[in-house]
């Protein structure tokens, strides 16, 4: 326990108990990143969240979907003041010009030319996207709180979405028969159709996977590298780490922070691109 | 990268299923659920009036310009005509200075040459008159100096020949003289 006088990072006060009880146990990198049916303050104090389960299925508000609940709300509260202040006036001011900048952005560099014409009832489906994935990259730096996107039940839920997005798109604008027949080359040989076909279908589910696996890996990468770096100040059990530690973990915090808008932007850029190529999949 | 990977299995193992790449139905259920709340909730209340007011705004930007566009092309439409009808203006006033010169010319031409005309008739006049002067004085010089001569010639020969013969003989001689 002499070790929480050195530790000025409130992040890991669980952390030390655990790494005083035993080194070699890294249990406490995975404490941080995985999700739990507690919101940590240490040392002001943990929330437990109720637990419980509907016909079977869990339910629980776990820690990741409490800080989901909140960043949706968040952003219902910042986009509604952003829509409330084009009542005024047309020009935004503040930080209505920055929120402005960003939908222009998703609209006239990622949606428009992934999509193509039509592209308008995508839009605010994949503005959500791309603001709600956003935020949520960006919460994952803030002490106290947790990454959602690097828990892959997130992930997996927001790619498949996108999933659904994209094929209703392709059904809308193709008709289910005719976007299914696309899907496979025309003028194929049949004996090569036995292959193509469970490719094709094997193809359409790669896609969301890759989403998912791609959002989640690069949130948790960096978490946990964060972590393990200033894990090492306990490990070690000395302080004259510490400079080199958190140096190097303020320098994959910013990285991080280059990270989250990137990865919001390739999820978004991704599912645009998915849907362009399945209204207009002329194979 | 080994270190992390061995973290992760020892973590699977102690937490007791909590892996990594465990995906728990429920935050599936809750991440959709809240999702689509999300995009119902800011597609009506938030990105409907925030595109249609970019829509207006890019729309009036745009319908700007093109007013501005045209109204240029119709002050360049009137400048080119205010120029042109200034160049029609300068050319007709050329025009007239040209007439009314040629025509002061003419009008000075026509006056030096009538005063010239009016001056040689006077002049002309005035040496006839001159003439006529002179040939009244001539005569009445003639017939003086024959009284004069006669006088005298009476004087000198006294009475020996009459007035008439006396004037017949020096009219002659007098006549002579004019002749030489």
């Amino acid at each position: 326990m002499f070790l929480s006088q050195n530790a000025n990072t409130t992040v890991v006060v669980d952390t030390l108990t655990k790494a005083a009880q035993n080194n070699s146990d890294p249990s406490w990198i995975m404490h941080h990143v995985l999700d739990g049916h507690s919101i940590s303050f240490e040392p002001f104090g943990t929330l437990i969240l109720p637990q419980f389960h509907v016909f079977g299925f869990d339910l629980s508000i776990t820690k990741h979907v409490f800080f989901i609940f909140l960043i949706a709300a968040i952003l219902i509260i910042i986009a509604l003041s952003v829509a409330r202040t084009y009542k005024k006036s047309i020009i935004p001011k503040g930080f209505a010009n920055l929120f402005e900048v960003l939908i222009i952005f998703v609209r006239d560099e990622i949606v428009a030319p992934s999509i193509g014409k039509g592209y308008e009832s995508f839009l605010p489906y994949l503005l959500t996207l791309f603001f709600f994935i956003l935020l949520s990259n960006l919460f994952g730096l803030i002490p106290y709180s947790a990454t959602v996107t690097g828990n892959i039940a997130v992930t997996a839920a927001l790619a498949s979405i996108s999933f659904v997005v994209t094929q209703f798109a392709g059904i809308k604008s193709h008709g289910a028969i005719r976007y299914f027949k696309g899907l496979v080359p025309s003028g194929m040989p049949k004996l090569i159709l036995i292959i193509i076909i469970p490719l094709e279908i094997l193809g359409l589910f790669t896609k969301p996977f890759a989403l998912c696996i791609r959002l989640f890996a690069n949130m948790i990468a960096g978490h946990i590298v964060i972590f393990s770096l200033l894990g090492l100040i306990f490990i070690m059990h000395t302080i004259y780490v510490a400079p080199v530690s958190v140096g190097f973990a303020l320098f994959i915090e910013l990285l991080e922070l280059l990270v989250a808008v990137i990865q919001a932007y390739i999820f978004t850029m991704l599912t645009a691109l998915f849907i362009g190529m399945s209204v207009h999949s002329d194979h | 990268m080994l270190t992390v990977f061995s973290f992760l299995v020892l973590a699977l193992e102690q937490e007791g299923g909590g892996s990594l790449i465990d995906v728990n139905p429920g935050v599936v259920f809750w991440t959709v659920v809240t999702f689509i709340f999300l995009l119902l909730i800011l597609k009506k209340f938030a990105w409907k009036p925030i595109l249609i007011a970019l829509d207006q705004r890019e729309n009036s930007i745009k319908e700007s310009l093109e007013k501005a566009e045209k109204a240029k092309q119709e002050a360049q439409k009137i400048l080119d005509e205010n120029q042109a009808n200034l160049a029609k203006a300068e050319e007709e006033s050329k025009k007239i200075i040209n007439q009314s010169r040629i025509y002061a010319e003419k009008l000075k031409d026509q006056i030096i040459s009538e005063s010239r005309s009016e001056a040689k008739k006077i002049i002309d006049e005035a040496s006839a008159e001159i003439e006529r002067k002179k040939d009244a004085a001539f005569d009445e010089l003639k017939n003086q100096i024959a009284e004069i001569a006669v006088q005298a010639a009476g004087k000198i020969l006294n009475e020996n020949l009459n007035v008439e013969t006396q004037k017949k003989i020096a009219n002659r001689y007098i006549g002579e003289i004019t002749k030489n």
